[in-house]
C-alpha cells in the first residue's frame, strides 16, 4: 500500500469534507432555488424560467449526497451506522424531501391545471427548505455531542429522541444553513437568471448575506463557549477502527483548540464570513459572478469550519464520551480505504470534465421566453 | 431483538427496493433503446426517428427520475434501518455503492438532463455520445450494485477481525469477479432490455391497432421486436442458476426452488408442478422431467444436486462449529492477546454466523439448549412453497418472452404481415415483465432468508435498535408517498402515452416514408 494507514485515514477525512462542500455547493444552489421559488418568481411564466435555471443539472448535482452516502459507508461505515440510525426521523424527513424534489421538477409542468403546479411548487418549495434546514440541525446536535453507545458486539444504539434534536444551538446551526443556501441560490439566479426573478433574488440575497455573518458569528461565539471533546492520553492513528479503546473527556473550548495550536486555520472561518461578504457586495454592485464565487467560498468555509473545529473527532457521544467516533477509530480498513482511494483518483477528475463540460454547455442565462423550447 | 422491529424493518425495506425496482428494468432498457433510435437518426437523417427519441425519452424521464427518488432511499436505508448490519460489512459491501456512485450514477444523472434540454445546444453526434453514455451510465450502476448484492448471496473475499468486530476486505477482485453477481448482473440487465422492449412493443401496438401514429409505431415495433428477442434469449440462457451451486445457501435456494427434499441422483429431474409442504417436509402431486435440473443448474450431468434434509443437517453441523469461533470470540474481546483463543477462532470463523443464528433464542449463544440449535436450524428453510411457484412464474413468463419476440421478429423482419391478434397479445403483455422482475426479486433475496449476508449474518441481527414506533412512522410515510406518487406516475404516463408524439417535426412525408419502411404493416389487416 502506498500510503500508511494514518495518512489514509486522513486523506479520507479530507475527502468526506471534500464531498460534503461540493454537495452544498452544487446542489446547495438547486436547494435554495427551490426554496426561493415562492417568493421570486410571480406567475407561471416566470416559475418555469426558474426551475429551468437547475432543471437539467439538479440531477447530478443531487448524486454528489448519493455519493456522500455511498462514501461514509464505505470509509466510515461507524458513522454511516450510528448517524443514520440515531437521526432516524430527522434523516426521514431528508428523504422525503428528496423523493419528493425529483418527482417535483420532472413532472410539475407536465399538466397544465394551474392546482397541480401550485401543488409541485410548494413540494418544491419544501424539498428546498427542509433539507437545508435540516442538514444544519444535524451538525449542530453534532457539535454538541449525541447520546449512543456501542456493545461489546460494537451493535449501536442511540438514546436520545428526534425533538431532542431541536434544541437551541442545532436550531442556530439549521438557520445558518438555510440562509447559507438561500444566498447560494438567490447568487445562482443573478447569474442564470433575468428580469424580476433575478431582481427578487437580489435582493432576498442581501438579507441572507447579512442573515450568514450575523449567525455564523453567534454560533461561533457559542461553540468558544461550549463543552467541546478531547481524548485523555495518546492515540495511535494506526490502531484497528474499534471505538471502544479510549478515554474522551468534555471541556469548555476544546473545539478552539485546533486554532490554538495552528493559527493559520482562523483562515476557514474568516473565509465563512469573507464569502459571505464577498457575495453581498456582488449583489450590490450586480456583478453576478463576484457574487456567485463569495457564496461558493462562504458554503465551502462554513462546512470546513466544523470539520476543522473538531478534528480529529468526528461524532462525539454525549452519553458515553468513550465511545465517540474519531478519524483513528472509526474507518474502514487499511485495504479498503486504499481501494477506494484509487476508485476516487481515477475516476473522481472524469466526472468532474464531463460535469463541466455539462455547465459550458448550458452556459448562458435562462429567460422566460426560453422555457416553452425546453421539455420541462 | 424484538421481533416487530425485525418484521417491520424488513418489509420497509421490501416494499423500498421492490417499488424501487418497478423503475430500474425500464431505465436499463429505455436507455438503450433510445441510444439505438437517434443511432439511426444520425445515421440515416431521417428526422422521424428523432422525433422517437424524443417521444420515448418523454416518457424514459417520466420512469428515470422516479428512479433516481426511490434510489435515493436504498442508498441510506442500510444505515438509516440496519445499522448494525451497515457496520458489521460496511468495509465490503459500502465500496461497490460508493464505486456506483462515482462511475455511474454520476454519469447518468449528469448527462440526462443534457438529453432533454441539449436538443438545440449540441450537434447530432454530441447528442448522441450523451445518449450512449446515459444507458452506459444506467448499465454501469446496476454493475455495482450487484456487486454489493452478489456478496450477500456470496461473501467472498472477506474475514471476520476480531480487534474490530467485523467484516472486512482481504481480496477485493474477488469481491468484483464474484461468479454469484456476475451471473447476477447479466440476468437482470437482459431483463431490464426484456423490460424496455416490452414497454416499447405494447405501446407501439396499441398505437397501431388504433391507427394512430403509425410511421412512428412502425419503426418502433420493428426495434423492439429484434432488441427484445436478443434480450429475451440472454435472461433464459445466461439465467441466474449458473450461480447457485455455489455455496450452501445458494444450493438450498435451489432446492427449495425445486421443493427438492431428499438429494437426487445426477442429473436430477425439474419438478415442473407440485405442492410443498414446509411441514410435512415433501412435495405434494409432483409431476417431473428427469435430467432437466441437473442439466440447467450444473452444466453436467454427473454432478448431485443436495436435497433440503441433507443441507439441514449441514446446518446443525456449521451451528456446533460456529459456537467455537463465537466462544474464541468473547474470550478475545477481554483478552486480546489470548493466543490459543485467536487460534480457535481463525480455525472455524467460517462458521461464526451460523452460531449468530441462536441468538434469536437466547442471548448467549453458548449456552443454548439442544432443542434451540435444532429450531435455529429449522430456521434455515424458508418458504418453500413461495419460493417454487415464484420461480416457476418468472421462467414461464421469461419463455413466454422469447415466443413472444420470436413471433415479432419473424414478423417484422421477413416482412410478413402483423395481424391484428399479435397486436393486441402484444399490447397485453405489457406488465408481465414486470412480474417476472419482482418475481426474480423474491427468489434471489427471500430465498437469501433468513441470511442477509450468507452463512455470516442472520437477518434479525442487522437491524438498527429504533422503535417499533419510529418503524410504524416510516413505514406509513412511505407507503403514503409512494402510493400517491405511484398514482401520478401512472396518470402521466397514460397522458402522454395517449397524447402520442409531436409529429409535426418530421420533414418527410409519413405515407411515403411508411411504404418504404415497412410493407410488413401495409398489408389488408384482419
Amino acid at each position: 500500500m502506498l500510503f500508511d494507514y494514518e495518512v489514509l485515514r486522513l486523506i479520507w477525512w479530507a475527502l468526506l469534507g471534500v464531498l460534503l462542500v461540493a454537495f452544498a455547493v452544487t446542489d446547495g444552489f438547486d436547494m435554495g432555488v427551490a426554496a426561493l421559488l415562492p417568493a421570486v418568481a410571480r406567475g407561471d411564466g416566470q416559475r418555469r424560467q426558474v426551475i429551468n435555471t437547475v432543471g437539467p443539472v439538479w440531477e447530478g448535482n443531487q448524486v454528489w449526497f448519493v455519493l456522500g452516502g455511498g462514501a461514509i459507508f464505505a470509509a466510515w461505515p461507524a458513522l454511516y451506522a450510528v448517524s443514520f440510525s440515531g437521526f432516524y426521523l430527522a434523516m426521514f424527513l431528508i428523504l422525503v424531501a428528496l423523493i419528493i424534489r425529483p418527482v417535483a421538477f420532472k413532472f410539475r409542468s407536465k399538466r397544465d391545471e394551474p392546482a397541480w403546479r401550485a401543488r409541485w411548487d410548494a413540494a418544491l418549495c419544501f424539498s428546498g427548505v427542509v433539507p437545508a434546514l435540516i442538514f444544519g440541525v444535524a451538525v449542530g446536535n453534532v457539535l454538541q455531542g449525541v447520546p449512543f453507545h456501542f456493545d461489546s458486539d460494537l451493535r449501536p444504539f442511540y438514546t436520545g429522541s428526534f425533538f431532542a434534536l431541536l434544541n437551541p444551538f442545532a436550531l442556530l446551526c439549521g438557520l445558518v444553513s438555510l440562509a447559507m443556501l438561500v444566498l447560494h441560490g438567490a447568487t445562482w439566479l443573478q447569474i442564470k437568471a433575468d428580469g424580476e426573478p433575478a431582481e427578487r433574488a437580489r435582493r432576498i440575497g442581501l438579507v441572507a448575506a447579512a442573515l450568514v455573518i450575523v449567525l455564523f458569528a453567534i454560533g461561533g461565539f457559542w461553540v468558544s463557549h461550549m463543552d467541546g471533546y478531547r481524548v485523555v492520553g495518546a492515540m495511535d492513528p494506526m490502531g484497528p477502527s474499534n471505538p471502544l479503546r479510549k478515554e474522551v473527556v468534555t471541556e469548555a473550548g476544546v473545539w478552539l483548540a485546533n486554532y490554538g495550536a495552528q493559527p493559520l486555520l482562523w483562515l476557514v472561518p474568516l473565509l465563512g464570513f469573507g464569502g459571505a461578504a464577498l457575495a453581498m457586495l456582488g449583489l450590490f454592485t450586480r456583478i453576478g459572478a463576484l457574487s456567485f464565487l463569495g457564496s461558493k467560498l462562504s458554503v465551502a468555509a462554513i462546512i470546513t469550519t466544523v470539520g476543522v473545529s473538531m478534528f480529529p473527532m468526528i461524532l462525539p457521544s454525549s452519553s458515553d464520551p468513550g465511545h465517540s467516533l474519531m478519524v483513528w477509530d472509526a474507518s474502514s480498513s487499511h485495504y479498503t480505504l486504499g481501494i477506494m482511494l484509487i476508485a476516487t483518483v481515477i475516476l473522481l477528475p472524469i466526472v468532474l470534465l464531463y460535469t463541466a463540460w455539462v455547465y459550458k454547455v448550458l452556459w448562458g442565462k435562462v429567460s422566460e421566453s426560453d422555457v416553452n423550447k425546453d421539455m420541462y | 431483538m424484538d421481533a416487530t422491529l425485525v418484521e417491520l424493518s424488513r418489509l420497509q425495506f421490501a416494499m423500498t427496493a421492490m417499488y424501487h425496482f418497478l423503475f430500474v428494468p425500464l431505465t436499463l432498457g429505455l436507455s438503450f433503446m433510445l441510444a439505438i433510435m437517434e443511432s439511426v437518426y444520425v445515421m440515416t437523417g431521417r428526422t422521424i426517428w428523432r422525433d422517437m427519441t424524443k417521444f420515448w425519452g418523454l416518457l424514459f424521464g417520466i420512469n428515470f427520475a422516479m428512479g433516481v427518488a426511490t434510489g435515493i432511499v436504498m442508498e441510506f436505508q442500510f444505515g438509516t434501518n440496519w445499522a448494525f448490519y451497515s457496520h458489521y460489512v460496511g468495509d465490503i459491501f459500502g465500496a461497490p455503492l460508493a464505486i456506483e456512485g462515482l462511475m455511474a450514477f454520476f454519469l447518468e444523472a449528469t448527462l440526462v438532463g443534457l438529453f432533454f434540454f441539449g436538443w438545440d445546444k449540441l450537434s447530432k453526434v454530441k447528442h448522441l455520445a450523451v445518449t450512449w453514455l446515459v444507458a452506459l451510465g444506467s448499465n454501469l450502476s446496476a454493475l455495482w450494485i450487484l456487486v454489493a448484492n452478489g456478496w450477500m448471496q456470496n461473501p467472498v473475499g472477506s474475514e471476520f477481525n476480531p480487534d474490530t468486530m467485523r467484516m472486512e476486505v482481504v481480496d477485493f477482485a474477488a469481491v468484483i469477479f464474484n461468479p454469484v453477481a456476475q451471473a447476477k448482473f447479466v440476468h437482470t440487465v437482459a431483463a431490464g432490455y426484456v423490460t424496455g422492449a416490452v414497454f416499447v412493443l405494447a405501446i407501439s401496438a396499441w398505437y397501431l391497432l388504433r391507427h394512430r401514429h403509425e410511421a412512428l409505431a412502425k419503426r418502433s415495433f420493428t426495434v423492439a421486436a429484434s432488441f427484445g428477442l436478443a434480450a429475451a434469449l440472454s435472461v433464459v440462457v445466461l439465467g441466474d442458476e449458473s450461480g447457485y451451486t455455489i455455496t450452501d445457501n445458494q444450493k438450498m435456494k435451489l432446492a427449495m426452488i425445486e421443493g427438492m427434499w431428499e438429494t437426487e441422483e445426477a442429473p436430477a429431474p425439474f419438478a415442473l408442478f407440485g405442492i410443498p409442504d414446509r411441514e410435512a417436509q415433501e412435495t405434494h402431486y409432483e409431476l417431473k422431467i428427469p435430467w432437466v435440473m441437473g442439466l440447467i443448474a450444473t452444466r453436467s450431468i454427473d454432478q448431485e444436486i443436495p436435497g433440503i434434509r441433507e443441507l439441514l443437517a449441514l446446518s446443525e453441523l456449521h451451528i456446533r462449529d460456529g459456537l467455537l469461533a463465537y466462544d474464541a470470540l468473547e474470550t478475545l474481546k477481554v483478552d486480546e492477546s489470548n493466543a490459543a483463543a485467536r487460534q480457535t477462532f481463525l480455525e472455524n470463523q467460517e462458521y461464526m454466523g451460523y452460531a449468530l443464528m441462536l441468538k434469536k433464542y437466547v442471548e448467549d449463544p453458548r449456552t443454548a439448549s439442544d432443542e434451540q440449535i435444532a429450531m435455529a436450524t429449522r430456521d434455515a428453510l424458508p418458504n418453500v412453497f413461495a419460493l417454487f411457484w415464484s420461480f416457476r412464474f418468472m421462467v414461464v413468463i421469461g419463455f413466454y418472452m422469447i415466443a413472444l419476440f420470436g413471433l415479432a421478429f419473424y414478423m417484422v423482419s421477413l416482412r410478413r404481415r402483423v395481424p391484428r391478434w399479435f397486436l393486441r397479445v402484444a399490447f397485453l403483455t405489457l406488465p408481465l415483465p414486470w412480474v417476472a422482475a419482482e418475481l426474480g426479486w423474491l427468489v434471489a433475496e427471500y430465498g437469501r432468508q433468513p441470511w442477509v449476508i450468507e452463512g455470516v449474518l442472520p437477518t434479525f441481527l442487522g437491524v438498527s435498535s429504533l422503535t417499533v414506533t419510529d418503524l410504524l412512522i416510516t413505514v406509513a410515510g412511505f407507503l403514503v408517498i409512494y402510493t400517491t406518487l405511484a398514482v401520478i406516475e401512472v396518470k402521466l404516463m397514460l397522458k402522454y402515452i395517449r397524447k402520442g408524439p409531436e409529429e409535426e417535426e418530421s420533414a418527410d412525408n409519413p405515407a411515403r416514408l411508411d411504404e418504404r419502411f415497412s410493407p410488413a404493416f401495409n398489408r389488408p389487416q384482419e
